[in-house]
């Protein structure tokens, strides 16, 4: 079946790359909104001039980013009609919701108050204007909490039933979407690996102008704020690489039940085992350790191979495994209505429901791996500055601080690879196969010809995005300006 | 083979629920064409209007708290359609493939270039953006137009078996037998659509020609004046030939079915408000009254969108050209009850609340006029 030209292949490619690409700028618009409006509300709080250059010097490098996650989100929601049509059709009377909401709660609160806090700062009293920041922030929350739950609902559709009638899934329970236990853990697991993200942003740009600035006997007040962004950061980051690690180990339960092929694939099972609950790590295949391990994480009875669970779908059509009885389930109320349908379908059956081994195997280790490399840079930040150390200029501190705000992006991109690769074959987990999603009145040169569009345009905007965000942590923190309300004739505070 | 939604679902009596949304899908691109419509014209304008620098950056500016908000009522109008009609959703987004593309493009280049226009000093980074936003906001209103007006003609669709350019193969293992756009992508012009994509275009730059005028002073507010008094009566004649046209030929027609005669009428009355409310527009901008000719346009934008979707109803701008297949109309491309119920809630409380702080913004913090000294070097 696969062809590497086929209209399909070419829109699963399409949403890969517009999809990890809108995610490089979406976990440090959540996560550094909120660190800039906290920086504020200490400058609000304290009056220490330290604290506004700070929120000033941030805000700036937060917008530059912001701008593009908002223009690649625009692509995201179309994307859905026109490239997964069928998709759409047969999830929107669910899947549609979160994303009318979302527009119409988070993108409505984000941009108008992202707005106000922009172009407010001699127009709003003080308060009212640190308000306009944290109800920008909320707004980026609010949007994540969507749209994850809807991911989530794609992962393991709980909440839903299968109107034969009408041919397509339709909500039963609201509560049970948002109780969907995938949804429960993964979206505390995004937003902690979005405070990782920009807790690093955060340390590495604020110590490596620390380190330059000191060189260049810049005056002690600039010191003291870079000092303050290192430990902000780093200490963001390490909490929060800590949060990461401890949902994701609620979202890897969740999952085992729900996803066991992904979990499977992920931890390399691909062979028949002596001793469940010996089974350890395998840091590359073939290569483990700690026995043991993966039956102290889920327990032996989870601990399903592929061949036994490919042997367990060709058995029964089913992937999950009532723990109790001993015996498969057919999960979440719409999985179970739709096997029989699924298994009529012809040409579609038997299905391989097992997603490639291999990019699971090595997008789950690198996600972890990455991620724990950032927050162990978290450290070393605040080793380096130590009491009231700083650290003469070399290029090894340099490529550190360069590395250390990519890192977090590798690992992230890599969780979302391994998220959605790991669903396959399936659109809609055990329901929907991917294939069954695609518009089939879009030709192949509409999909190749959107899909160079978007690469050619987001491979430009990426140079320019770049280039304005060194461009902006080089010119280091602004000058502490008093804020006053203006008249008229007065400069705007801040212009486009 | 499953059973098929569109071919066992006779076109039923909507229900109360189904009517709210069409209604309210109808006030969200009303208020996307009203608040995009200034900020599409303004952008247009960017490198015609702004001889300086600072004349460009005052126009810019006079958005700039605003654009990404405004942007937003396209993206819930979108949400919309997929929640309350996935079926509309879905057929449209993918049949209309190519034109959704250009306005992507354009909102892309556009949203980018608002906000790094400024960041760089150079005369070409200034430039190039400058034409990014025009040409950013000139492509998305000129399909909307195009687009729009080949709803009202009815934009014919079959169900996929029957899909001249799709391997039957696929519609067997699709869920049911979806109704999809054969078209290709240049059959959406013709005389009456290019109408509407000129409508759109030139209407959306006298909307934003009124709103600098009413939102600066000094040079570049007079000079969006003059520039209103000429684009106003172009879109006033575009106006008018556009809603005769349409109301006159395409109404009612054999196209289109199940049309309602009453709405034929408030379609009439609409419309030719419309075309009054940009009249007046035009009128009152040459009396230098800038606060009524932006009303003027309001009336305009907001009187077509609502003319537009009286010939949306039941058929959503879809007609199907194949004899005895199933139709695309509110009731078959619609959410269940229990899903609209649950939004009529949610966009109850919210609608009111988001336009309580659209206009908090708009009227009470960013009130004042802009000029160029109010732009900081």
């Amino acid at each position: 079946m696969f062809c590497p030209m086929s209209p399909d292949t070419i829109a699963r490619w399409q949403f890969g790359i517009t999809t990890v690409y809108h995610f490089l700028f979406v976990p440090l618009t959540i996560a550094l909104s909120v660190l800039t409006a906290g920086l504020q509300t200490a400058w609000v709080k304290t009056g220490k001039d330290a604290y506004l250059r700070l929120t000033k010097f941030f805000g700036k490098l937060f917008l530059i980013n912001f701008a593009m996650g908002v223009v690649t989100g625009i692509v995201q929601e179309f994307q859905f009609g026109m490239n997964w049509s069928e998709y759409s059709r047969f999830v929107g009377d669910i899947f549609g919701a979160p994303l009318a909401l979302e527009a119409l709660i988070a993108f409505f609160l984000e941009s108008t108050f992202l707005g106000l806090w922009i172009f407010g700062w001699d127009r709003l009293s003080k308060g009212v204007h640190l308000a306009t920041i944290w109800l920008g922030a909320a707004g980026t929350f609010i949007s994540s909490i969507f749209i994850i739950a809807a991911n989530a609902w794609m992962q393991n559709p709980t909440g839903a039933w299968y109107n034969a009638e009408a041919g397509r899934a339709e909500l039963t329970s609201l509560t049970q979407v948002i109780l969907n236990p995938v949804f429960l853990t993964q979206w505390p697991h995004t937003i902690a690996a979005s405070f990782v993200t920009a807790g690093a942003f955060m340390a590495a740009v604020a110590f490596y102008m620390l380190v330059k600035k000191n060189a260049e006997d810049a005056p002690e007040d600039d010191l003291v704020a870079y000092r303050k962004g290192v430990k902000l950061g780093a200490w963001v980051l390490i909490v929060a690489g800590a949060c990461t690690v401890v949902s994701g180990d609620f979202l890897g339960k969740a999952m085992v039940t729900s996803q066991p092929t992904k979990m499977a694939a992920a931890e390399g099972l691909t062979a028949a085992l002596d001793d469940p609950a010996r089974v350890g790590i395998q840091v590359f295949p073939g290569f483990e350790v700690f026995p043991g391990f993966l039956n102290w994480l889920y327990g032996t009875d989870y601990i399903q191979t592929v061949p036994e669970l490919e042997q367990q779908w060709a058995d029964s059509g089913y992937l999950q495994w009532d723990r109790k009885a001993n015996v498969p389930v057919a999960g979440t109320q719409l999985q179970q209505d739709f096997a029989d349908e699924l298994a009529k379908i012809d040409g579609l059956s038997p299905v391989n429901a097992i997603p490639d081994v291999t990019i699971a195997f090595w997008t789950f280790r690198l996600m972890i791996g990455i991620g724990c490399l950032a927050v162990l840079g978290g450290i070393f930040f605040l080793f380096m500055i130590r009491g009231k150390r700083i650290p003469s200029p070399s290029p090894i501190l340099t490529a550190v601080a360069i590395a250390m705000p990519l890192l977090p992006l590798l690992a992230n991109s890599s969780g979302w690879i391994f998220t959605e690769m790991g669903r396959q074959p399936w659109i809609v987990n055990g329901v929907l196969p991917t294939l069954q999603g695609l518009s089939p009145s879009v030709g192949i040169f509409n999909v190749a010809f959107s899909l160079i569009v978007y690469t050619l345009v987001y491979g430009l905007l990426a140079v320019v995005e770049v280039r304005l965000l060194l461009k902006y942590i080089k010119k280091g923190l602004p000058e502490a300006e008093t804020v006053d309300v203006k008249d008229e004739a007065q400069p705007l505070s801040f212009a486009y | 083979m499953l059973n098929m939604l569109e071919i066992i679902v006779p076109a039923a009596t909507p229900s109360i629920f189904q009517v709210i949304w069409l209604i309210l899908v109808a006030v969200l691109w009303a208020g996307f064409f009203f608040f995009e419509g200034f900020d599409f014209g303004v952008g247009m304008l960017v490198p015609f209007l702004g001889k300086s620098d600072e004349q460009r950056r005052v126009m810019i500016n006079a958005l700039g708290p605003h654009w990404d908000g405004n942007e937003v009522w396209l993206l819930t109008a979108g949400g919309a359609m997929f929640a309350a009609f996935p079926a509309w959703y879905a057929t449209l987004f993918s049949g209309l493939y190519l034109p959704l593309l250009l306005v992507l493009l354009g909102l892309i280049l556009r949203g980018v270039a608002f906000e790094y226009r400024s960041k760089n000093e150079g005369k070409l980074w200034r430039t190039v953006f400058d034409w990014m936003i025009a040409v950013g906001s000139f492509l998305p209103p000129l399909v909307f137009g195009v687009g729009f007006a080949n709803f009202v003609k009815g934009v014919p669709v079959v169900p996929c078996s029957a899909h001249a350019s799709i391997d039957f193969a696929a519609c067997e293992t699709a869920f049911g037998d979806p109704l999809l756009v054969p078209r290709i992508f240049w059959e959406v012009f013709d005389a009456f659509t290019l109408v509407g994509g000129l409508l759109f275009v030139c209407l959306f730059v006298a909307h934003g020609s009124f709103f600098i005028a009413l939102k600066t002073r000094g040079e570049i507010k007079d000079r969006a004046q003059k520039f209103g008094n000429i684009l106003g009566i172009v879109a006033f004649i575009l106006a008018a030939v556009f809603v005769v046209w349409a109301n006159l030929v395409y109404f009612g027609a054999e196209a289109t079915p199940g049309q309602l005669p009453l709405l034929g009428i408030l379609a009439w009355i609409t419309g030719a408000l419309a075309v009054v409310g940009i009249g007046f527009a035009w009128f009152m901008n040459s009396k230098n009254r800038d606060g009524w000719a932006f009303i003027g346009t309001t009336l305009g934008t907001v009187l077509l969108t609502v003319m537009f979707f009286c010939f949306f109803y039941p058929g959503l701008g879809f007609a199907n050209i194949v004899d005895g297949a199933a139709t695309m109309d509110i009731t078959t491309a619609s959410s269940s009850q229990h899903t609209l119920v649950l939004m009529t809630i949610a966009a109850g409380v919210l609608v009111p609340i988001v336009l309580a702080y659209t206009a908090w913004s708009y009227f009470f913090v960013f009130r004042r006029r802009l000029s160029v000294e109010n732009i900081p070097a």
